[in-house]
């Protein structure tokens, strides 16, 4: 059932990922682009726990370099509390918008993992 | 994070370190454009000269993200200490669960990978007309923009009684440091079956859950080399940061070793006889104590008044989307120091309001708008070796305020099982590792 999940979760993401990059908006409503600052500043808060560019590997997993489906998909997991046991990024999570985390996931697997 | 002249920062951003480098060698004592009155312009611009007072979790990060973002920048940090110790984390030194040296950061990776130049003196005094900062060693520095970090100070006399000399007899310990020190030594002191008590502030104050932990990790010393002792903690308050999740660890581990009383039953000290360890309060009980902790009221660092940005509260208004001061234009202010409610003084909030800034910063040297800000917290307490937990938010400004985002946020479960007590408990050490390497470069210690 997870496995479901998780698929529908990462078909669902590629597709509003492809309409991210072809500049079509997937929430015309709001009306906003997710551009690169804004991405960016969203990354930022990220490093306070998993190091600076997500970097740094403790008992919190670094970001920098994971595949983009996987990081997505537990991003929108957490943020729909289907992460058993999960325990600071459902509440974290809760604060963006769905086209924000698939955004920060692209930034990250976009980063060289050092 | 390695530095072997590639570009280390992000990804659309063209300049490499070395070429920075070779920028700053032609430009690094400019800020030419701003000297002459020009507009400084985003294409090619003179460096201009950023200075942040205060090395701590918001100054530090701060520094190293306008250099790392602009590496052209001319970017300045004042600090007294060669080796900053953290506020967070100093309670589970009392406790005996951390080295007091683990708290421990200094500033290379600041000035050998990012170069940000690093002044090992106190600001003394800021003319924000002049846009000088005069310096402990006597010299001077110009800045184009201001960063003000300074932290907390201690609104000594506010609680009659507590003023400096008290405080040798009577430690604050809400700095790290000797006072520190002088809790633990006194801790270890304390005779078994004394009474150790706790005296709270009233909000605002540095470090929201600070005085629960404290008391938790002092409980856990106490049942472990003292166990006949009790834990009083005199509140000036009715409620508190992550108020359940305490009582129910201090249930869970201390039984009823700790005992707090709140202001709705006369938890409200008002004054305090560190001669004699006694502290009176507002309905005029007498609390005698073997070892006396208080946390005093307090206010924004010295250096914030000097420059003016403070107000009457005795703390400092922002503009919530670039924390640039409502007062002195110019001048940013960021961490413990600011009023920035809902945010608490917390250095993971001081971390990203750093973040924020440097943000604001370069688009006003760009003479751009700032970008929307975000920001999030998590506080993380440990009551009992593997016993954590958090309260954590995401922020957002709306209509000019600062406000938590809807929907976002909480505190850890109550009632929740021991593996996920645990689990905060080993990511409060591996968020301690985070932060630590997000400010100072600071590499994780067993």
């Amino acid at each position: 059932m997870r496995e479901l999940i998780l698929l529908i979760v990462v078909a669902v993401g590629a597709v509003l990922a492809f309409a991210w990059s072809t500049g079509v908006s997937s929430e015309p409503a709001e009306d906003e682009v997710i551009g690169p600052e804004r991405v960016e500043a969203i990354a930022r808060t990220c490093a306070a726990c998993h190091g600076t560019g997500g970097q740094l590997q403790t008992e919190i997993p670094p970001l920098a370099g994971n595949p983009q489906a996987v990081l997505e998909a537990q991003l929108l997991a957490f943020k729909r509390d289907e992460v058993p046991g999960a325990t600071v990024m459902p509440r974290l999570t809760r604060g963006y918008e769905d086209e924000e985390l698939r955004a920060v996931a692209a930034y990250f697997a976009s980063l060289e993992r050092k | 994070m390695s530095n072997d002249g590639k570009s280390f920062i992000m990804p659309g951003t063209s300049i490499t370190r070395r070429q920075a480098l070779k920028r700053m060698g032609l430009f690094g004592f400019g800020g030419l454009a701003a000297a002459s009155g020009l507009p400084v312009y985003a294409a090619r611009p003179p460096a201009a000269r950023v200075a942040v007072v205060g090395g701590g979790f918001g100054g530090a990060t701060a520094a190293k993200y306008l250099k790392m973002l602009r590496p052209d920048l001319d970017v300045t940090l004042v600090e007294p200490a060669r080796r900053y110790y953290t506020c967070p984390f100093t309670n589970l030194y009392l406790g005996g669960l951390r080295d007091f040296e683990s708290l421990g950061h200094d500033y290379r990776e600041l000035g050998e990978t990012f170069g940000v130049r690093v002044v090992h003196e106190r600001a003394e005094d800021v003319d924000v007309d002049g846009r000088r900062l005069k310096l402990s060693g006597g010299g001077e520095l110009s800045w184009d923009r201001l960063v003000l970090s300074p932290g907390i100070d201690i609104r000594w006399g506010a609680l009659e009684g507590y003023d400096e000399a008290a405080a040798e007899k009577a430690p604050h310990a809400w700095k790290a440091g000797p006072q520190t020190h002088l809790l633990r030594r006194q801790l270890e002191a304390m005779e078994d079956g004394g009474t150790f008590v706790l005296v709270a502030p009233e909000n605002p104050f540095r470090c929201p859950p600070g005085p629960y932990e404290r008391v938790s990790m002092i409980a856990h010393y106490l049942k472990t080399h003292k166990p006949r002792s009790k834990v009083l903690l005199l509140d000036a308050k009715d409620n508190f940061s992550k108020q359940g999740l305490f009582m129910e660890g201090w249930a869970e581990h201390y039984g009823d070793m700790i005992e707090w009383v709140g202001l709705s039953d006369d938890g409200r000290v008002i004054r305090v006889d560190a001669d004699r360890l006694e502290v009176e309060t507002e309905f005029g009980t007498i609390h005698r104590a073997s070892l006396l902790n208080v946390v005093p009221p307090q206010k924004a660092g010295v250096i914030a008044h000097r420059a003016g940005v403070t107000d009457d509260s005795g703390w400092v208004p922002v503009e919530p989307e670039t924390f640039q001061s409502r007062k002195v234009p110019g001048v940013y202010v960021i961490g413990d120091a600011t009023q920035a409610a809902p945010m608490p003084k917390s250095g993971f909030v001081a971390n990203n309001q750093g973040k924020v800034a440097a943000a604001a910063i370069l688009a006003d040297l760009d003479g751009r708008e700032a970008p929307r800000p975000t920001w999030m917290n998590t506080c993380y307490s440990v009551i009992a070796p593997d016993w954590g937990i958090t309260v954590a938010n995401v922020y957002e400004v709306t209509d000019g305020e600062l406000r938590e985002v809807p929907g976002s946020g909480g505190v850890s479960p109550s009632g929740a099982n021991a593996e996920f007590r645990r689990n905060e408990a080993r990511f409060a050490e591996a968020w301690y590792a985070g932060i630590t390497q997000d400010v100072w470069g600071s590499r994780p210690t067993g």
